[in-house]
């Protein structure tokens, strides 16, 4: 699935990985073909190779994580779709004079049932992420994902959201066309819709740029994406009034999926494939095809009025305080 | 003196100096001089006029309090969930820990998180009212500020009453993490509620009113109002700035600009606010 054959950036945690997977590709070379010691120690290696990146992978800070969220190999919205869906269209423009390549949506299949899908899209390589804005739509694309999932209203589809942002474009352009207008609006008005919505973090899940798709019956987050109320750049900057501490600010922001499952924001963590959707990601959207058949199987029996109350309780319930 | 000391030297002076000037100006906040055109005041003058200055109509600052004495009839107030305290759900520490912060800040302002609730007649004409207060901690809605507004709405939504949220926010709470920025789906679908019943809600946007609140309720009001060159953004200028690389026109995020580009219903002065608010309420007759 990756467009381009330049030499992926590898993270710091992984290159000691990466450097032994290096060696023992040149041993499997040196090596001849059928001397079984030498192949039985290099599949030991490879074994041993394994071991140490689950042992990586399973303790990885959150700042590791963003970071591998961010890799421009992790798939995007628009690499899952054709894994998960049967057959879709992808469809354009918020009727209002723009069509975002930010955010993208449209209409397809699922194990023979019609939905409408909404995603953020990022770009791989600078050339494609300057046409997608780096993944951070302008107020048209969240007036787009409003007007489809209002089609998704009318006809009955069910909506899944696969959220993968930065955060909403900040930029002159945007302030000018409404973009807090524009999130906000989505807000309110997906709580009206009575269609199941599932939301899948698939990501980095930024802030209110990430809330605007981000309403949902059922909120699922891949094992490593991160979802956050800013970036931890920029909480350090504000609250330690220094970008550097952003290691403590990602740690103290709860970020991870596991820390939003406990804080009863996330409902259901999505396994990922060693060493990250990246490393396998057909293997990826089978896991996520899955879990999204299950979540619509069980929605789906349920009415309208009841998924529209049930809802609105799950965000209702969202806060910690006290009363005295 | 020698020369190398001669930096010190100089730096000492100045300390001395502004030390000097600042025991000149200082009797305790009985004059107050306009940011914006330097006119010097007595505070009770400015205090009077509601804290607009008389000469340039700059709007200063005005807390939770001042808002409600300003726009509800005399002894019809009646606060709402003045006690729910946030728990510091992340155990957060920046620089100061998140728990002491509220502490302090609670002790300094006398208020238990930044916003006041509750309901009260507007020349007789029963409102819920919510209003934000920036003095605690930048206004950021964190939980308290999500459930009490939530509150705010569904009582709004039961009794079939008109809503009103004055906004003055940074934001949304980030030591708070996730839980503040549902806070604004939460809000939106409280909203969304007292919509369906066909009720009125009017966001009044005072400055600052920025980043998760505008992307929610400052923006969702049936109609809009802001007090005159507010700041009222969605992301920062800074951020902003740094991004495009370039300047930005002057007035760039004042209830002015968001006026010209149809974001926003009036522009009123804090001095008109009330007598404009009941026209408008008395101009949609809610009791059926």
């Amino acid at each position: 699935m990756i467009t381009s054959n330049r030499k992926p950036i590898v993270p710091d945690f992984m290159r000691p990985v990466a450097e032994l997977e290096g060696q023992v590709e040149e041993l499997k070379k040196l090596a001849p073909k059928n001397d079984i010691i030498i192949n039985n120690k290099i599949a030991r290696f490879q074994n041993q190779l394994v071991k140490l990146q689950k042992e990586i992978f399973s303790s990885l800070t959150p700042l590791q994580r963003l970071h591998l969220v961010r890799q421009s190999e992790r798939p995007t919205t628009l690499d899952y779709i054709p894994g998960i869906l049967d057959e879709w269209i992808e469809l354009h423009g918020d009727r209002g004079g723009a069509d975002d390549p930010a955010l993208v949506g449209g209409i397809g299949k699922i194990n023979g049932r019609n939905i409408v899908f909404i995603g953020h899209q990022r770009g791989r390589g600078t050339k494609e992420n300057v046409a997608r804005n780096f993944g951070m739509p302008a107020p048209g694309g969240y007036r787009k994902a409003l007007r489809l999932m209002k089609h998704a209203n009318r006809f009955g589809m069910p909506i899944l959201t696969f959220i993968d942002t930065p955060g909403a474009w900040a930029g002159l352009k945007a302030e000018e066309l409404g973009q807090g207008e524009a999130i906000a609006v989505n807000l309110r008005e997906m709580f009206s819709f009575e269609v199941p919505i599932v939301c899948t973090i698939i990501g980095e899940g930024g802030s209110g740029g990430a809330l605007g798709i981000g309403i949902g019956d059922s909120i699922l987050m891949l094992e490593y994406a991160i979802y956050t109320v800013a970036t931890p750049e920029a909480c350090a900057a504000i609250l330690w009034k220094n970008s550097k501490e952003s290691l403590a600010a990602a740690e103290a922001l709860k970020i991870t999926s596991h820390d939003l499952k406990v804080l009863g924001i996330v409902d259901e963590i999505l396994q990922e494939p060693l060493g990250g959707a990246q490393a396998d990601p057909y293997t990826a959207s089978q896991y996520l095809k899955k879990e999204l058949t299950e979540q619509l199987d069980s929605l789906s029996k349920l009415d309208s009025q009841t998924l529209k109350k049930r809802r609105y309780e799950k965000f209702r319930r969202m806060g910690a305080f006290y009363e005295i | 003196m020698s020369l190398s000391n001669w930096p010190l030297k100089k730096e000492n002076s100045e300390a001395y100096n502004i030390k000097n000037s600042k025991q000149i100006t200082i009797p305790d906040g009985l004059w107050i001089k306009c940011f914006d055109c330097g006119l010097l005041m007595y505070s009770k003058v400015l205090k009077r006029n509601l804290k607009v200055c008389p000469q340039c109509s700059y709007h200063f600052q005005a807390s939770s309090n001042e808002r409600i004495d300003q726009l509800i009839d005399q002894g019809s107030w009646q606060p709402m969930d003045v006690h729910l305290i946030s728990t510091d759900p992340l155990g957060f520490k920046d620089q100061k820990l998140y728990s002491q912060r509220l502490k302090d800040t609670a002790f300094k302002t006398g208020l238990q998180d930044a916003v006041q609730t509750g309901t009260g007649t507007m020349q007789g004409k029963k409102v819920c009212l919510g209003i934000m207060d920036f003095r605690f901690m930048g206004g950021s809605m964190g939980s308290v500020v999500g459930e009490k507004l939530t509150r705010l709405l569904e009582k709004a939504t039961q009794e079939k009453l008109p809503a009103i949220i004055l906004c003055a926010s940074g934001g949304a709470r980030m030591q708070e993490g996730m839980l503040s920025l549902m806070q604004m789906a939460k809000i939106s679908s409280a909203l969304e509620m007292h919509k369906k019943e066909n009720l009125l809600y009017i966001s009044v946007l005072t400055s600052p009113t920025t980043g998760g609140v505008t992307a929610s309720f400052a923006m969702l009001g049936d109609l809009i109002i802001a007090e005159p060159k507010a700041l009222i953004a969605f992301a920062g200028r800074r951020v902003i700035e740094q991004t495009i690389k370039e300047d930005l026109p002057d007035n760039f995020q004042s209830s002015e600009y968001l006026f010209e580009h149809g974001f926003l219903d009036l522009i009123v002065s804090r001095t008109q606010l009330r007598s404009k608010l009941i026209q408008i309420l008395s101009l949609h007759n809610h009791s059926k």
